[in-house]
């Protein structure tokens, strides 16, 4: 799925390297947290997989494509099979539900019909059955976070990136969003969730990334967030 | 690709920046007009050179009774030396198309018909009013042949070129014209700007959608289309607002007020109408259009 070969990743402001000779391996079906403090390299890692970023050197395979040999009108191509969701939601306010999870299949030119059948699908798998004409605005943030998810999923992508998908969230809420993301994983989907949650990760006992300066200094299967918080 | 959903998004871009979608359509609408006037001024100056480069010709002055030119020293002009002139323009064939003799009494009818209105009419008698040869060139712009050999002959009192004084008008025209087309090509880069400009703001304000465009793996052409289609629309609307101009100025300043008043001269038809309007629209659409994919290559990068 994801295979980082000796990553090194440099952004010209900076004198450190966001990630420095990271390799490392995952595989399809597996649902993995990112951790670390902030600046450890998380979304660095995120934007290097969704090729947003090129490393300075190393190799980055996604889904079985080399990324550096990936050519710029290929990239579209790339993201259709990798859904991706933020901490910040990022829906349309002036679209409904159902527009906002529709929007995804009319800019890749999928045919109406098909959007008709595949959006209620969706959103039934996400828990909004219901709520297709609501805006959000008009939707708790767990709520919002679940018209997200149902915009990456539902063009059925191969891999699911989670930009800490419960940071906006109280527990509670980020509960159901896990509950929700645990799902999407048991129906084939590889996921990748950066997070600060310590709960969260301790509870669901998935492989753990950890990331420091850049480095990877721990990797764990059915891991906990860590010893200190 | 779905033309349902790229039309309404244009509808949508174009009303929600309605302002600057206006001050393009302005922009590009007065642009066009004034490119398309000079275009118009040009076919005119050609129009007339066909019309009145046939007709010139070259007039060759006798000298009568009183002349004072140097060459007319000897007084009116001899049969001997009009026989001669006359052998010598046969033998410039065929660059001398044709030759017409004008006698003293025709050049009296014809000055009488000319000045009808006038007093002078009355003033000039038949000796005052010299003899000549009209000559006809086949091109007429070898007139300083004919010039050099006629000119400050004896007998002769002067060679006149009606070409010399067509091609100061001409130049005038031309002047205008250079003037109209130098305005068009300023106005033309304003609007270039103005597009520039216009799809930075679109791009700007449009940035949640095209960003999350980009992250479910739209195309660039399904990105940017939408926002090259407004620029077309609008440079369209523009530029078939200057073809609108261009017809009222052929129809209305042309056809009524010009060609009733001048009507010794013909004016541009239709067809040359006919012929910059498709340049016109051509010319707004494609500048705007590459301004606008310039512009949205920086701002809507993969």
């Amino acid at each position: 799925m994801i295979l980082f070969d000796t990553v090194t990743k440099l952004y010209a402001s900076q004198t450190h390297p966001a990630l420095e000779d990271v390799s490392l391996e995952i595989e399809k079906g597996e649902f993995v947290f990112l951790v670390g403090p902030s600046g450890s390299g998380k979304s660095t890692f995120l934007r290097l997989v969704l090729r947003e970023e090129r490393p300075a050197s190393g190799n980055v395979w996604v889904l079985g494509k080399d990324l550096s040999r990936l050519s710029n009108w290929k990239i579209p191509t790339l993201r259709r099979e990798i859904g991706t969701v933020f901490q910040d939601f990022r829906l349309l306010p002036n679209k409904s539900v159902f527009e906002n999870v529709a929007f995804a299949l009319e800019v890749i030119g999928k045919p109406k019909a098909l959007i008709k059948k595949v959006v209620p699908e969706v959103l039934e798998v996400v828990g909004l059955e219901g709520k297709e004409h609501r805006r959000p605005d008009e939707l708790s943030g767990g709520e919002q976070q679940r018209v997200a998810i149902a915009r990456a999923f539902v063009n059925r992508p191969k891999m699911l990136i989670a930009d800490e998908p419960t940071g906006n969230l109280d527990p509670g809420t980020s509960v159901g969003i896990m509950k929700l993301l645990d799902r999407i994983n048991r129906m084939g989907t590889t996921v990748v969730m950066s997070t600060h949650d310590a709960q969260i990760v301790d509870q669901m006992r998935r492989r753990v990334i950890e990331l420091e300066n850049g480095h990877v200094v721990r990797d764990q299967s059915r891991g906990v967030y860590g010893y200190v918080r | 690709m779905r033309a349902e959903f790229v039309a309404s998004e244009v509808g949508n871009g174009l009303r929600r920046n309605l302002t600057m979608t206006l001050a393009v359509i302005i922009t590009v609408a007065v642009s066009l007009s004034l490119f398309g006037v000079s275009l118009l001024v040009r076919a005119q100056v050609d129009t007339m050179k066909d019309f009145w480069y046939d007709k010139v010709e070259v007039s060759i002055f006798l000298c009568a009774k009183g002349s004072d030119t140097p060459s007319c020293a000897g007084g009116a002009v001899t049969s001997g030396q009009r026989d001669q002139i006359e052998a010598d323009l046969e033998s410039l064939r065929p660059l001398v198309q044709d030759i017409y003799y004008e006698s003293q009494a025709e050049a009296f009818v014809r000055f009488q018909e000319q000045f009808s209105s006038s007093p002078i009419a009355d003033s000039v008698n038949e000796s005052a009013l010299p003899e000549s040869f009209r000559v006809k060139l086949a091109d007429p712009t070898q007139y300083d042949v004919v010039a050099s050999a006629f000119s400050g002959r004896p007998g002769i009192e002067q060679v006149n070129d009606q070409r010399q004084v067509l091609d100061k008008f001409f130049q005038l025209l031309g002047g205008l014209q250079a003037i109209a087309l130098i305005i068009a090509v300023v106005m033309l880069v304003v609007t270039v700007l103005l597009v520039a400009n216009t799809m930075r703001v679109a791009a700007f304000s449009r940035r949640r959608e095209t960003s999350i465009m980009r992250l479910v793996g739209a195309s660039n052409l399904y990105i940017q289309l939408p926002f090259l289609l407004e620029a077309a629309v609008s440079a369209g609307i523009g530029a078939i607002l200057a073809v609108g101009g261009l017809v009222l100025a052929k129809s209305v300043i042309i056809d009524q007020v010009l060609a009733p008043s001048f009507q010794f001269t013909s004016f541009v038809g239709w067809d040359a109408v006919v012929g910059i309007a498709p340049i016109l629209i051509l010319v707004g659409i494609g500048l705007s259009g590459i301004a606008a994919f310039l512009t949205l290559r920086k701002y809507l990068r993969v």
